[in-house]
């Protein structure tokens, strides 16, 4: 039952990569439209601009959640394509702790760039 | 190209065309690798490619090496790939493929054992991995019925155009991931074990999870949908895995019950005979 329990999370994650990387795309490319309704930044990728953003809570949980799940929705189907290749069950395993190590250390990487930017002076 | 001057077709019957067979040979105690084979075949009215291969044996070539049966697309042994396709050479006319060449070959993902026959053996294991048969909890009932589960007509049409599968293999042939992973269960099995787990009458959804859902089960198939394109019995094995797949997705976000399984049907104590309807007649032998 554990793959099914990985595919409903997989299921999960794509729906919050949905909302988040939507909110991030409008808030990068319109962003024309953001500051007409008076709740954006001109030039949103200016360093500047991201620096601001990332001073923010909401921006700082907003990262760490879409980075979880890209990373985790991501890694997942990468994973079982290299899966659908017929490996050998020793190569199953090394697959699995391979992806889930890597992607909890990037996980780890990364938050800790949010929460040091978040933090900052 | 193989010809005869053997009377080819009975005398007064019309040959509509000519088509030229093209078909893999291969026998593993004689020949290094597959090669084709051409044979020309005179088509009459109705003739299936069954029936050419059939006039090949009897005319050409008596080594020509296939399974088939009942001729009539409901045994499922004469699955083969014909003209790009996976299908019952009985089931198809010469005709209706509308080409003066037919390719024909033994089925794509299954290793060959002669010419045109596959070796079903991994099919059939696949299979029986799901535990296809009805599991109950009342073990001493199904062993010693007493009377019969009630199921409503509409429970049955949940799960019956599955149970049509004539295990004939094409759909596993059409498949692409059974084409690059070998372990995977497969639209067939993988059917078979839905047709269970929508069957009232079934309580043994737990004791298959664990081959369902594996790392090779539900969760591999990509949705293309060719094992329901090629199924000759409108069975749409595709469908089947969807709806699984959404069943225990259902279940694991607790947005869906087990189902309650069918108990034996109430016996009729008090019945009346109606007058209306004759009696039987009388047996002739006594």
């Amino acid at each position: 039952m554990k793959e099914s329990t990985l595919w409903v999370w997989h299921i999960i994650a794509g729906v919050v990569i949905f909302v988040l990387l939507g909110i991030h795309m409008f808030i990068m490319h319109l962003d024309d439209i953001l500051v007409a309704l008076g709740i954006g930044y001109h030039d949103p990728i200016s360093a500047s601009s991201v620096f601001a953003r990332s001073k923010q809570a909401f921006y700082m949980v907003t990262y760490i959640v879409l980075l979880g799940a890209a990373l985790y929705h991501g890694l997942y189907g990468l994973r079982n394509i290299l899966f659908e290749l017929s490996l050998p069950k020793a190569g199953e395993k090394i697959v699995n702790w391979l992806f889930a190590l890597g992607g909890l250390a990037l996980f780890v990487y990364g938050t800790y760039v949010a929460i040091a930017i978040f933090t900052s002076v | 190209m193989c010809k005869t001057d053997a009377p080819q077709v009975d005398e007064g019957t019309r040959v509509l065309k000519e088509v030229t067979f093209k078909i893999l040979r291969y026998n593993p105690e004689t020949d290094k690798a597959p090669s084709v084979k051409s044979y020309t075949v005179p088509v009459i009215k109705g003739m299936t490619v069954l029936d050419g291969l059939h006039w090949i044996k009897e005319n050409v070539d008596s080594t020509l090496a296939w399974r088939s049966s009942c001729r009539m697309g409901v045994c499922g042994s004469c699955a083969m790939f014909i003209n790009g396709l996976p299908r019952l050479a009985c089931n198809n006319q010469i005709v209706h493929l509308d080409s003066d060449v037919i390719n024909i070959k033994p089925l794509p993902n299954y290793d060959i054992i002669r010419d045109l026959v596959p070796d079903l053996e991994g099919f059939f294991q696949k299979h029986r991995s799901v535990k296809p048969y009805l599991i109950r909890k009342d073990v001493e009932e199904l062993e010693s019925p007493t009377g019969e589960y009630f199921q409503s007509p509409e429970e049955l049409t949940n799960y019956i155009q599955f149970a049509y599968c004539i295990k004939c293999g094409l759909c596993l042939a059409a498949c692409p991931t059974v084409a690059t992973d070998d372990k995977y269960l497969g639209p067939q099995a993988l059917a078979q074990a839905w047709r269970y787990i929508a069957d009232t009458r079934d309580d043994g959804s737990k004791e298959r999870e664990e081959e369902i859902f594996s790392g090779h089960g539900a969760w591999r198939c990509h949705f293309a949908g060719a094992c329901s394109e090629v199924c000759p019995k409108g069975v749409d094995p595709a469908f089947a895995i969807q709806l699984l797949k959404q069943d225990i997705f259902m279940k694991k976000l607790r947005l869906r019950k087990e189902k309650s399984v069918a108990q034996l049907a109430p016996k009729i104590e008090k019945w009346e005979r109606n007058p209306n309807i004759p009696n039987a007649p009388e047996p002739t032998v006594k």
